[in-house]
């Protein structure tokens, strides 16, 4: 016999439905496929980018001296190279002049001669740099360094430095952590924007299946939301187990290659579950919100037209928390940190800075509480002002969504 | 706002409703309604489309809250706390597109606490039992509309519920499906489950419903057994008399008119015996004389007016035309 289901078993038979159909369905594999897109794109991106630096010619130090300057800065380019590394500028001969000869350097630069950026006339003693304000500032030390080592003037013996590696400083340290907590922000980000938007995209569909109105009559509109935020939850956990799996296997074949971000302040493993949880958090407090705004509308149209500024409002709460990484301790961090749909990002940045745990607790409360206020309101919000019919739907004044919205608050007597 | 004329006031209540409001956007929807419902009964809800009948079930069923009033269904103020002893059928059917059909009835089981391997085992015996049984692995989207149909109604059913709602259920069938709809019907209510639907043709609520709520612009200006409705308006005699004029005449009320050969006039508060004694007294060789009770059809006109009628009409010409 059948008996009366309480609101959590009513969310389960919700759930077990929606998410065996959603990972039987086609859009689940395109949901699997869905980081390797962007991953694709990166590397793709990347690759190019790669080509194209490599492919454009680098700014050289051109060369224009009589033939014993020219041979003397050679051999000070090679005594100095090992040591100075990256702060000589590549050089290259240009002419080696007779004595007497003159050198216009200027029409050498207009014509583009060898790619030069900057020109060297002039002696040993008394060099000249030509070039443009920028470059001749930045290059007037090393062609100074290399004369003063062609005439015979520098230093003859380097002192050896002994070296004493450590794995990070303090400023690495910080640099590193904040590095993975944006990378956290990030993949909570994306992650959740592409679940929020299936959760709305379900819901539209029930609608336009009309069975929205079998379910809203046999079980209270809470547990339909509460049903329908779980299943996807719970098969963005199999996408991530998928994901999490997948990586694993290319880290085991490409061992060392694979790019690791350096260790959150919390550890490796608190802070992957705290990931987790920041990630269930985040994307009940979206997509508790996409479902009343999905409740709400009747046509796909209607639900863009809603959910558009609902989610540039998470992409301005998302850089919200971003911006709060730089600055921990801030009023911006506690403002990210109170306003529910940043809260989450605020907090797994935190969780990458800072190794107190007892916040997170704090603060998986007051986003469990928003979620729950949520949830209650877009039902409510169903109950009320949803579901009309026949002439009632027909008939007043203003119609669609933005009437809905816009409608008085209900006196509800029972 | 009339009350209810309930002939059956010592049944207990499957559904109890006073002063319902509903309000969209500034249109009532549903104006104070009154309804009270015994267990057992058939009752109908009949209006044309847009005078209420689904705010009101969808109030009686929780699915929105009425914006003022009472409801308590099966002795409970909150519908939902009832919901695993209701059964419902909503006027625009749905079923998810990829669900087999008996799995589509156990997941509307489920919904109403039904164990799901119960709802399956139950929901092929239902199919079975309906002449589905070959469809009972094809999926919703391979079925007709109609077909569908049935497998939502077995839906409604297959966990044995106290209380069904019907939204239009005829709505959309032909006439053999109408026919089995109204034996299922009857079969329910001798079960002793009570039967609520709504309907806009006058012809299911009379031929089904113990009682009727006839329903216009969100009102209900009668709620009460069949009879009593028809009762509203008195029996037509239609009487043909050999001799046309007599002492005889000042039997027939004034509002008697004469026809080719017939005399047609509402019978008189005194009853027929009076009327007989009058016409055999005085001679007037009586013909033929018949007494019609009046139709749920003339008692709607009678208790909405005749606007609500017309719309009644419109809205069964606009089914038939669809």
């Amino acid at each position: 016999m059948s008996g009366r289901l309480s609101t959590w078993q009513a969310a389960f038979v919700i759930a077990r439905r929606d998410f065996v159909a959603i990972l039987w369905s086609r859009s689940f594999i395109f949901f699997l496929l869905g980081p390797l897109f962007p991953v694709l794109v990166g590397g793709f991106a990347g690759g190019i980018g790669q080509r194209v630096q490599a492919a454009a010619d680098r700014p050289v130090l051109g060369v224009a001296m009589q033939a014993a300057d020219v041979s003397a800065l050679r051999a000070a380019y090679d005594a100095l190279a090992p040591r100075v590394g990256a702060a000589l500028p590549e050089m290259t001969v240009l002419k080696q002049l007779e004595p007497g000869e003159a050198f216009d350097a200027e029409a050498a630069l207009a014509a583009k001669q060898a790619n030069a950026a900057a020109i060297v006339t002039g002696t040993l003693a008394a060099p000249k740099l030509t070039g443009t304000a920028e470059r001749i500032a930045e290059w007037q030390g090393p062609v100074s360094m290399l004369a003063a080592q062609a005439l015979g003037r520098a230093p003859k013996d380097y002192p050896a430095v002994s070296l004493a590696a450590m794995a990070s400083s303090t400023a690495q340290e910080h640099h590193g952590q904040i590095m993975t907590a944006q990378a956290g922000q990030l993949l909570l980000f994306l992650l959740t924007m592409l679940l929020a938007g299936m959760v709305l995209s379900n819901l539209v569909e029930e609608k336009g299946n009309k069975i929205i109105e079998i379910l809203a009559a046999a079980i209270p509109m809470d547990a339909v939301f509460l049903g329908k935020l779980f299943a996807m939850l719970a098969v963005s956990f199999v996408g991530i187990a998928v994901w999490a799996s997948a990586y694993g296997g290319f880290a085991l074949v490409a061992g060392n290659a694979m790019p690791m971000l350096p260790e959150p302040a919390v550890g490796w493993p608190t802070f992957i579950a705290l990931g987790i949880a920041y990630f269930a958090m985040a994307y009940l407090l979206i997509g508790s919100l996409f479902l009343a705004i999905g409740s709400m509308a009747s046509t796909v149209r209607e639900v863009q037209t809603l959910s558009m500024p609902a989610s540039f409002a998470q992409i301005v709460f998302f850089m919200l928390a971003a911006f709060a990484v730089s600055a921990p301790g801030s009023l911006y961090e506690w403002i990210a940190i109170a306003v529910p749909f940043s809260s989450p990002y605020a907090m797994l940045a935190r969780a990458a800075q800072s190794p107190l745990l007892w916040p997170h607790l704090a603060a998986f409360a007051w986003q469990a509480l928003c979620v729950a206020l949520l949830i209650r309101g877009g039902a409510r919000l169903f109950r009320t002002r949803v579901m009309k019919s026949g002439g009632a739907g027909n008939r007043g004044k203003k119609r669609g969504l933005f009437a809905r919205l816009s409608a008085k608050p209900v006196r509800a007597a029972i | 706002m009339a009350g209810n004329e309930s002939g059956m006031a010592t049944r207990p209540l499957a559904i109890e409703a006073r002063g319902l409001v509903k309000r969209f956007d500034g249109f009532t929807a549903v104006d104070g309604v009154d309804l009270t419902v015994g267990e057992g009964a058939i009752y109908g809800i009949l209006g044309p489309n847009g005078a209420g009948k689904t705010t009101t079930l969808r109030m009686l069923l929780g699915i929105i809250d009425p914006d003022e009033g009472m409801r308590r269904i099966l002795g409970a103020e909150r519908p939902h706390d009832v919901a695993h002893t209701i059964g419902y059928l909503p006027e625009e059917r749905g079923l998810y597109p990829s669900m087999k059909a008996y799995e589509a009835i156990a997941f509307i089981g489920a919904l109403r606490g039904l164990p799901l391997a119960e709802g399956r085992r139950r929901g092929k015996a239902l199919l079975e039992e309906h002449g589905l049984g070959y469809a009972i692995d094809r999926q919703i989207r391979q079925l007709s509309k109609g077909m569908a149909q049935q497998v939502q109604l077995l839906g409604t059913l297959v966990h044995e519920p106290r209380l069904v709602v019907f939204d239009e259920p005829f709505s959309g069938l032909d006439a053999i499906n109408q026919g089995k709809l109204e034996v299922m019907i009857r079969a329910l209510a001798a079960k002793g489950t009570t039967v609520i639907f709504s309907t806009h043709v006058i012809a299911h609520a009379e031929r089904l419903c113990d009682e009727v709520a006839i329903i216009a612009g969100g009102k209900v200006p009668f709620a009460g057994p069949v009879d009593v409705a028809r009762d509203r308006i008195r029996p037509q005699v239609r009487l043909e008399t050999r001799v046309q004029d007599g002492l005889w005449r000042k039997a027939l009320p004034a509002d008697a008119r004469h026809e080719g050969n017939y005399w047609l006039f509402s019978l008189p508060e005194s009853g027929v015996e009076p009327l007989l004694r009058a016409l055999i007294e005085g001679e007037a060789g009586i013909l033929s004389l018949s007494i019609e009770r009046a139709g749920l059809h003339d008692a709607f006109v009678h208790i909405a007016g005749e606007a609500a009628a017309r719309a009644l009409e419109e809205t069964q010409a606009e089914e038939l035309a669809r």
